[in-house]
């Protein structure tokens, strides 16, 4: 009994011993072989190292593979040493991490061809599966998901088995079925857990992964594959419609904001003012001035500087506005065609005095922290600037909604656009709502040009590419009425984003213009008119 | 009937215009192709063309003074009419190029061939033939205002309502042209033309014609909307410009009326693109940008609405303003000039130079004949004043 275990001792100490004589070197000279491999300028030894290197567990794998990735690692014939070129330029040699200080004379970058760069992928994929930073190992799971590459599978289970991160875990677990399901010998039961496991992805990868999959599968998996492909195929419908409806809204509160301002001048004193856009393009360019200032002076405010653009911008355009109404819009009551005109002229005036102050061209306007960056909401991705303008838009159209119905210059204006003459009998000082009402609404565009520009270029013909549809908007809500605006600018936005996929941006666009030039036949007074008795001249 | 409708409607103005057009249109092509080149009465090839730009011009300005002047109609989109016209132009040139393009393909024009097209769009066929284009010069356009005015002015689409969806019209066909597969040669439109009717469009004589035609075609366009609003048809016009709900209770068809002198106006615009576009060489989609219809309206309110020689005048005295300072040190102020015209016409000049011109003619003749009336009373003392 003693002795038989003395012998088991004996026995496992030579076996350790053993064990250890040969593991040492085994842990180093394979991988300097495998790595001198590469410099054999051979393909099939530069296939066999990338194997060897990527399961060796040493910490140069990753470096040595990335760079022979992206063309940075050179191997010199002559002495067979291998070099690695940092993405900073840094020089080391890849079999012992030794800092090199240049590359020797006959170095020559390892080549590489379709096959291997396939390898080479792979490899890479492996590697950063086990990266500590989660955010890579999910982006490495997502290759692998993409790539169903079988050789990954062992890596993958290892991973899986010590993983903590429920994303990456979510991720490890799609990755495998997506291997399982291209994975010729793989049991039924497994396919069809794997099926479940994609189809409850349910996204556009997950779609192409099922599609791919090929006829020679058994019954069961083919069925399971095709109801799968269904379910997600509505699924997608489904966040392409969401997503299309959220791309609607966004473009209807851009409308909204750029509109809201015509309507109230439009609406209360029935002018035309084609140099709205202008006032648009004078908060934008506000916004840029104040942009300017604080990155020159106070560089730690720069996150407020929307916030200091507002009002700014609505004091700026609202003088304007009023300007323009006491020099211009006054004279010229009662001729709409005139008042058109004139304003037109203004716009090129506008525009002009801007493009020879700012120059021509597009102007830098910064977005600020926390109106970058995006998030994702199921399938879709949200950013920040478009969220905040949907906000804003609706924050403007409450306040201008609540200033019309609780304040004296509301009442004053509601007044004015009931009844003109019946307003001024009252001693409603007619002449002077009419200015506080072209400052407001041009105030209000100026508002607008603060937030677009924030999505769009900060340019002199700004005002330009707005002024038409802002027209549309206006006319297919009803003058006189601000919920008309609100129901025209979303319905435009949600339309024009619906057709889009269907017919074209071009088209969609053409098609809500001739749509809307056949609803003003039929209503033309637009969605939500006043009605009245007077009869026009 | 018809030298009645003319005697009728020339009046002293409208012959001065006349006689000035036509002699303008046979003197300069005959300055420039027969005086030796050099020679200080010489007009040079470049500016007959300038010239033959400007009497298109008026041609359109006309067109909108018909709509505008006499029946109150403000079209923002008139510029999609004379586009239109040019772009049937166009696509004849285009035919006639034949296999002289850069592709030498014998059927399909350069950029069809650039842009893989397999064979000929369908309404390309028949441009090969003149009198196919010329026609489709003036029915496209006609057809487009016909169907267009049609929707509107059955409604009541007045006003500024009007003036916004005929805005929107030339937006959408601006869009429309800009693309590669409406098959209209997209953002670069047509261009490179070689010959038109035989013809080389860049010949002296070619060009000097081209100009004749176009005075021509300004001198008959000007008879036409001088029949018109001189007729009883006119009078109706311009009760439906002053007041049109009382027209309509009148029992006048107001609709049928405006539709007809919209129709007119789009086919005339129609003619003035397809003689602008060999006379400049290319055609393309900035001609339907909304900007340029609303610059021709100005021509029309500087020269004076409601006079028809006051648009043309206008027409050509803004443009050559034009020419003057977009080519000269004062290029980047030109804007400046262009928008406070719109705003000094509106507010100073509501009737145009020629419209202004008139009243002051009218005012001075009023204090004549005042002065006249008061002489014959101081010479006839004891008489009894006659009753006012």
């Amino acid at each position: 009994m003693f002795a038989t275990l003395l012998d088991r001792l004996r026995a496992l100490l030579l076996a350790i011993l053993l064990a250890a004589a040969f593991a040492l070197p085994a842990l180093a000279e394979p991988f300097e072989d495998a790595v001198a491999k590469f410099a054999n300028d051979d393909f099939s030894d530069t296939d066999e190292a990338i194997g060897a290197v990527a399961t060796s567990g040493n910490p140069l794998a990753f470096p040595i593979i990335s760079a022979l990735q992206d063309g940075r690692l050179s191997a010199d014939p002559d002495t067979k040493k291998v070099f690695v070129t940092g993405a900073d330029g840094k020089i080391i040699d890849a079999a012992t991490g030794e800092a090199v200080d240049k590359l020797p004379d006959n170095a020559a970058a390892v080549r590489l061809n379709n096959r291997l760069r396939r390898a080479v992928e792979a490899a890479l994929g492996g590697l950063t599966l086990l990266s500590p930073d989660p955010a890579k190992r999910i982006a490495a799971a997502q290759s692998v998901f993409r790539s169903h590459d079988e050789s990954a599978l062992a890596t993958i289970d290892g991973a899986l088995a010590k993983e903590t991160n429920k994303a990456v875990k979510t991720a490890f677990t799609e990755a495998r079925a997506a291997i399982l399901l291209y994975k010729a010998d793989a049991a039924e039961v497994e396919k069809l857990e794997s099926v479940a496991i994609v189809k409850a992805r349910g996204d556009q990868e997950a779609m192409a992964l099922l599609t791919g999959l090929g006829s020679d599968l058994p019954p069961n998996v083919a069925r399971a594959v095709t109801s799968a492909m269904a379910s997600i195929q509505s699924n997608l419908a489904m966040w392409s419609m969401v997503q299309n409806a959220w791309y609607g809204l966004s473009l209807g509160s851009v409308l909204l904001l750029a509109a809201i301002g015509l309507a109230i001048t439009f609406g209360v004193m029935g002018v035309i003012n084609m140099a709205h856009g202008e006032m648009v393009m004078l908060g934008a360019y506000t916004t840029f001035v104040v942009q300017e200032v604080i990155r020159s002076r106070y560089p730690g405010l720069f996150d407020y500087s929307l916030l200091i653009a507002v009002p700014l911008a609505f004091l700026v355009a609202g003088a304007v506005g009023v300007a323009i109404e006491r020099g211009i819009i006054r004279f010229l009551y009662g001729r709409p065609l005139e008042t058109l005109l004139a304003t037109w002229g203004l716009s090129l005036v506008l525009q002009q005095a801007v493009r020879t102050m700012f120059g021509p061209t597009n102007r830098e306007v910064g977005n600020p922290a926390w109106m970058s960056g995006a998030f994702e909401l199921g399938q879709i991705t949200i950013t920040y600037n478009r969220l905040w303008i949907l906000c804003f838009t609706l924050a403007v159209f409450v306040i201008l909604l609540a200033m019309l119905r609780y304040t004296a210059l509301g009442l004053e204006m509601r007044a004015v656009t009931q009844n003109r003459r019946m307003a001024a009998s009252m001693g409603i000082a007619t002449s002077r709502v009419d200015a506080l009402t072209f400052g407001l609404g041009s105030g209000i565009a100026g508002i607008a040009g603060v937030a677009l520009s924030q999505i769009d270029n900060v340019s002199p013909n700004l005002g330009q590419s707005y002024i038409i549809d802002s027209f549309m908007v206006v006319v297919f809500g009803g003058v006189g009425n601000l919920w008309g605006t609100l129901v025209g600018a979303f319905t435009l936005g949600i339309a024009n984003k619906f057709l889009e996929p269907v017919a074209g941006a071009v088209l969609g666009k053409i098609a809500i213009l001739v749509l809307i030039i056949l609803f003003i036949q039929k209503r033309p007074r637009g969605l939500f008119a006043l009605k009245g008795r007077a009869v026009e001249a | 009937m018809t030298p009645h409708v003319l005697t009728r409607s020339l009046d002293r103005s409208a012959s001065i215009f006349i006689l000035v057009v036509a002699g303008l249109g046979v003197l300069i092509p005959l300055s420039n192709l027969l005086l030796p080149a050099g020679s200080a009465l010489q007009v040079p090839t470049y500016l007959v063309a300038l010239f033959g730009k400007y009497a298109c011009y008026a041609i359109l300005a006309l067109s909108i003074d018909l709509i505008w002047g006499y029946c109150g109609i403000l079209s923002l989109g008139h510029g999609a009419f004379f586009a239109l016209g040019g772009y049937a132009m166009g696509m004849y040139l285009m035919r006639q190029i034949g296999s002289r393009g850069v592709y030498g393909n014998p059927i399909l024009p350069d950029f069809m061939v650039f842009l893989n097209y397999p064979k000929l769009p369908w309404y390309w066929h028949g441009f090969d033939m003149f009198w196919f284009a010329a026609l489709m010069v003036i029915v496209v356009p006609g057809l487009l205002a016909f169907c267009f005015g049609w929707l509107a002015f059955r409604s009541r689409v007045t006003g500024v309502y009007l003036s916004i969806i005929t805005q929107a019209m030339t937006y959408a066909l601006l869009l429309a042209f800009f693309r590669n597969d409406f098959g209209f040669g997209g953002n670069n439109g047509l261009t490179d033309f070689k010959d038109i009717l035989g013809f080389n469009v860049q010949a002296d004589g070619t060009r000097a014609a081209l100009f004749a035609l176009s005075c021509l075609a300004l001198i008959l366009a000007f008879l036409i909307c001088r029949a018109v609003v001189t007729s009883k048809l006119g009078k109706v016009l311009v009760a439906i410009r002053d007041a049109e709900s009382r027209t309509r209770f009148l029992g006048y068809r107001v609709e049928s009326y405006k539709l007809f002198v919209f129709t007119l106006s789009a086919c005339m615009a129609g003619v003035a693109g397809a003689l602008y576009v060999p006379q400049v060489g290319i055609i393309n989609p900035s001609e339907f940008a909304p900007g340029n219809s609303i610059e021709a309206v100005i021509w029309v309110a500087v020269g004076g609405r409601g006079t028809l020689v006051g648009a043309a005048l206008g027409a050509v005295v803004v443009n050559y303003a034009k020419t003057y300072f977009t080519s000269g040190p004062l290029a980047p102020y030109w804007l400046f000039m262009l928008g406070a015209l719109f705003i000094l016409v509106t507010l100073l000049l509501p009737k145009g130079i020629v419209g202004t011109f008139n009243a002051w003619r009218e005012s001075q003749k009023e204090t004549q004949v005042a002065n006249a009336e008061s002489a014959a009373l101081e010479d006839g003392v004891g008489e009894p004043k006659p009753a006012e």
